[in-house]
């Protein structure tokens, strides 16, 4: 296959204006004979489908919650980015743009993430028309934070529940259009399965996840709103209805995957304090502005925070990055925080954590909660977690995935923020994509493709619901001794050792084989393991721990590449088969270069029957 | 270990003797996104003040304890199994004109729209309602007075949503009555359960407006009658 992400001609600053000229529109009144499906109500589903819907498209959205004010977009705390420079420090679309690549190591595509720096005034104007009630100054105008991996003040806020606000914004325009009868909502439902017929996306089998019963939705076009895959590692600050399902169902149906290596760590997570702990929880990051990271200057030192004197403590985000301080991007401060719990100054009971000391900001927060300790007494302790993940579906310009009439908008796409997420521009990028992207392109998508009438009574639909059944009720039927939360925290928990871990080669194989023995454990009778053994072996230097999220970018066809999809596989439907071949032979062979971007090419020629 | 933590293991241990598991509602797991909904010891969200159901550790209990767990209880929310509740009707209470009515791309600069701090500020307050549901639930009137309140004077605190004020108030209260939600009473449970501080104060705010909005708009929307 060539992967053309179809980017438009001209200079980095012309290309969507150019673009969106360019594309063929549809007329207003033929607007209502297309349907679409939108799966997800977080950031992007919200936005796109009520945008969608005033349009005049008919539109079908789809959240598993019972409500669509719950994706989880709603847990979002910190803000979001826009290039207003309303602090008159020297912001510019331009500098947004330059910042995002930037702190994406070069790897996001570029025009893509210049079209989001341009939308990002759009969305602050459009957030507040909606009435969210970002921060303001005492004269009544828009107040900006800095945020981490930045030196301008960008950052627009509504408190610490930015992520609620612009959920409840985009929520309100989506009701708006229920109301108005062009969009129908379909809560409780979890999408199974994509339909493909003729090579293009018709429709979604989904579970009604009261009745228990499937249904076949059908459509002209479908768009996956449907969040990243961080509860693939079982902890993570992700909220439990987050799931790959439906990403790794439009893989499996042809939709090709890039990057799943990029995983973000966050460093500031309050750190694990159990084992039968179901989620991880961040701290503040705001708090980070006014906090200081550190560690006791020496191993061993036992004694309480408070009695450790300045002269021991370690600074050390503030002694190895002076013009940032605490405020380096994410990836960096995660990493640190790894290397030195690695070199033995760790703090606590696990000694897998480092001191956050914050004095003013605390009153605003209620952080003692998780932990019970009084921070206002004891430093608190900070762990990094798994938190977001910059790889996805594979989009092109248009965000269209590999399979036509399939787009992915949000965190579930690949291209915005390449090996590394700057803070604040992933609520940035899901409204950019479901409000001021979406909208154009798939006009461009319907005016340009003929599309055949399709129904639920088609082969295509009625075997897909067939296929769905069967995996569901062979899962059912497996008499097994352990629950999946089970499994998948055992799972999960290998490959987040595996992540941030850097000793890479001798842990691949471990974890391969803690998945072996759960695919085996699961009824699962045969897996394969050769090929992959075998480029575990050759691997070598994947530089230290956590930014191993991108160091893994040159073992494209490495095994830690690709273990977050056989997670996901025998997590998310997988673990039914009685025969699992994984073999990577196939799988491994072929990886291809998008603009900057690693891509790996999987999917149809994967040879695991279960996957 | 928090509550729905404990539950988990509950539900494991179900699961392992091959019964079934006990159904509730739960996503975030971190207070924000109002899914969880149990009413725990004749209390909704538990013990602890201003906290969901999942934000509460099992450290406010004491080794053996009996603990009594409920669903939400409301004629407009009916049951769907165990403790998971149907509450569709606080989305259709939003769709009656719980929004400010601009489309995608006809936004204002948003420096343009100044808003006084203080203004912003309240309406943050009300905003932060994460329509739970825990307020009807404390209700012995299974009122919805303090959800509907709360989106109304998030709304009609800032110039944005000023220009439908009142015909949102009456469409809105129109149907939260349509749904089934009581009368208040003026019991203040509804402050006692909700998790994110909302105060009755919104309650008296929105019937002002409704009182003004009755005499001023009402003829417009629904006719002379
Ligand atoms: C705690 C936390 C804090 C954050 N803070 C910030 C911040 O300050 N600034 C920032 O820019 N970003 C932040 N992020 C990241 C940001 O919130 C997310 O990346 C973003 O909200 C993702 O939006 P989305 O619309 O792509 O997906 P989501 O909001 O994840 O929505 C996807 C929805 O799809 C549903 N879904 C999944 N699979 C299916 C299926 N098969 N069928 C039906 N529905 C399905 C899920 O349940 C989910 O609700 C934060 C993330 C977390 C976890
Ligand atoms: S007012 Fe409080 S109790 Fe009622 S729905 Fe909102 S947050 Fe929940
Ligand atoms: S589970 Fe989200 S608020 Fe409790």
């Amino acid at each position: 296959m060539i992967l053309d992400s179809k980017i438009p001609g001209g200079s980095i600053e012309e290309k969507w204006t150019k673009h969106k000229f360019e594309l063929k529109l549809v007329n207003p009144a033929n607007k209502r004979k297309f349907t679409v499906i939108v799966v997800g109500t977080g950031l992007a589903g919200a936005s796109a489908a009520a945008s969608l819907g005033e349009l005049g498209y008919n539109v079908k959205s789809f959240c598993i919650q019972d409500s669509p004010r719950r994706a989880h977009s709603i847990a979002a705390q910190g803000g979001i980015n826009a290039a207003k420079n309303y602090k008159n420090d020297g912001d510019s679309v331009y500098r947004l743009f330059y910042d995002t690549v930037k702190g994406g190591d070069f790897r996001a595509r570029e025009a893509n993430v210049h079209r989001l720096a341009e939308n990002s005034n759009l969305i602050i104007d459009q957030c507040v028309a909606q009435g969210v009630p970002f921060g303001r100054e005492y004269g009544g105008l828009l107040d900006n934070r800095s945020f981490g991996g930045t030196q301008v003040s960008r950052t627009f806020y509504a408190r610490g529940q930015t992520g609620q606000q612009l959920l409840l914004g985009a929520y309100q325009a989506l009701m708006r259009q229920v109301a108005a009868g062009k969009v129908k909502m379909f809560p409780r439902r979890e999408m199974m399965d994509l339909v493909v017929i003729d090579g293009k996306a018709r429709g979604i089998i989904v579970r009604n996840l009261i009745t228990g019963e499937l249904e076949s939705h059908v459509a002209d076009a479908v768009c996956l709103c449907t969040g990243g895959y961080g509860n693939v590692y079982y902890l993570s600050t992700n909220a439990q209805g987050s799931n790959v399902t439906a990403a790794f169902r439009a893989y499996k149906r042809g939709a090709l995957f890039a990057n799943p290596c990029y995983t973000q760590i966050h460093p500031t997570c309050i750190p694990r304090h159990g084992d039968l702990q179901s989620k991880l929880t961040l701290m503040s990051e705001s708090l980070r502005n006014d906090g200081r990271i550190w560690v006791p200057r020496k191993a061993g030192d036992t004694r309480s925070p408070d009695q450790i004197p300045e002269e021991d403590r370690y600074y050390y985000l503030e002694e190895k990055y002076p013009s940032f301080g605490n405020l380096v991007p994410r990836d960096v401060a995660s990493r640190n925080a790894k290397q030195v719990c690695d070199a033995g100054l760790g703090v606590g009971n696990t000694k897998q954590a480092v001191y956050l000391d914050f004095a003013d900001a605390i009153q605003r927060m209620g952080v003692a909660k998780i932990t019970d300790e009084d921070p206002y007494k004891v430093p608190m302790r900070i762990f990094p977690a798994i938190h977001y993940t910059m790889g996805g579906l594979w989009v092109d310009y248009d965000l269209m995935s590999t399979i036509p009439g399939c787009f992915v908008l949000g965190e579930a796409n690949f291209s915005d923020h390449g090996a590394n997420r700057l803070g604040a521009s992933a609520l940035m990028q899901g409204l950019s994509d479901g409000y001021f992207v979406i909208p154009f392109t798939i006009g461009g998508y319907f005016a340009g493709t003929k599309l055949e009438k399709v129904s639920e009574s088609d082969a295509a639909f009625e075997d897909c619901k067939k296929q769905t059944e069967e995996r569901i009720h062979k899962l059912l039927s497996i008499k097994g001794h352990r629950t999946v939360n089970d499994i998948h925290r055992e799972l999960g928990n290998a490959l987040a050792a595996l992540l941030t871990s850097s000793n890479s080669p001798k842990s691949s194989l471990s974890t391969l084989s803690i998945v072996k023995n759960l695919a085996v454990a699961t009824s699962v009778k045969k897996a394969r393991l050769r090929k992959a053994k075998q480029s575990a072996m050759t691997k070598t230097s994947a530089t230290s721990v956590l930014g191993n999220t991108r160091a893994t970018v040159s073992h494209r066809n490495s095994p830690r590449n690709l273990l977050p999809l056989i997670t996901s596989t025998l997590l998310l439907g997988a673990t039914n088969n009685e025969r699992t071949e994984f073999d990577f032979e196939d799988l491994a062979s072929e990886g291809c270069q998008d603009q900057s971007t690693m891509f790996l090419r999987t999917c149809p020629s994967w040879k695991c029957s279960t996957l | 270990m928090s509550f729905l933590e404990m539950l988990d293991i509950v539900n494991e241990e179900q699961m392992k003797q091959g019964k079934e598991g006990f159904a509730f509602d739960h996503d975030c797991r971190e207070g924000i996104c109002g899914m969880c909904s149990l009413v725990i010891n004749g209390m909704p969200h538990g013990p602890d003040h201003a906290t969901t159901t999942c934000q509460l550790h099992m450290r406010k209990f004491k080794d053996g304890d009996t603990i009594v767990i409920e669903p939400w209880r409301a004629a407009a929310f009916p049951v769907i199994r165990d403790c998971a509740v149907d509450r569709t009707a606080f989305d259709r209470i939003i769709q009656a004109g719980g929004f400010v009515s601009v489309n995608t791309g006809a936004a204002p600069e948003a420096s343009t729209i100044p808003v006084p701090k203080a203004d912003a500020d309240r309406a943050f307050d009300a905003a932060a309602c994460i329509g739970c549901g825990a307020c009807v639930a404390a209700c012995k009137n299974a009122s919805a007075m303090l959800f509907v309140s709360a989106k109304v004077s998030h709304l009609s605190f800032l110039p944005q949503g000023k220009v439908e004020a009142k015909k949102r108030v009456l469409a809105m209260v129109a149907q939260m009555d349509k749904e089934g939600f009581g009368n208040c009473t003026n019991l203040y449970e509804c402050q006692a359960a909700c998790p994110k501080g909302i105060t009755v104060d919104y309650i008296a705010k929105m019937n002002r407006e409704y009182l003004g909005a009755t005499v001023t708009y009402a003829e417009k929307v629904y006719g002379k009658d």
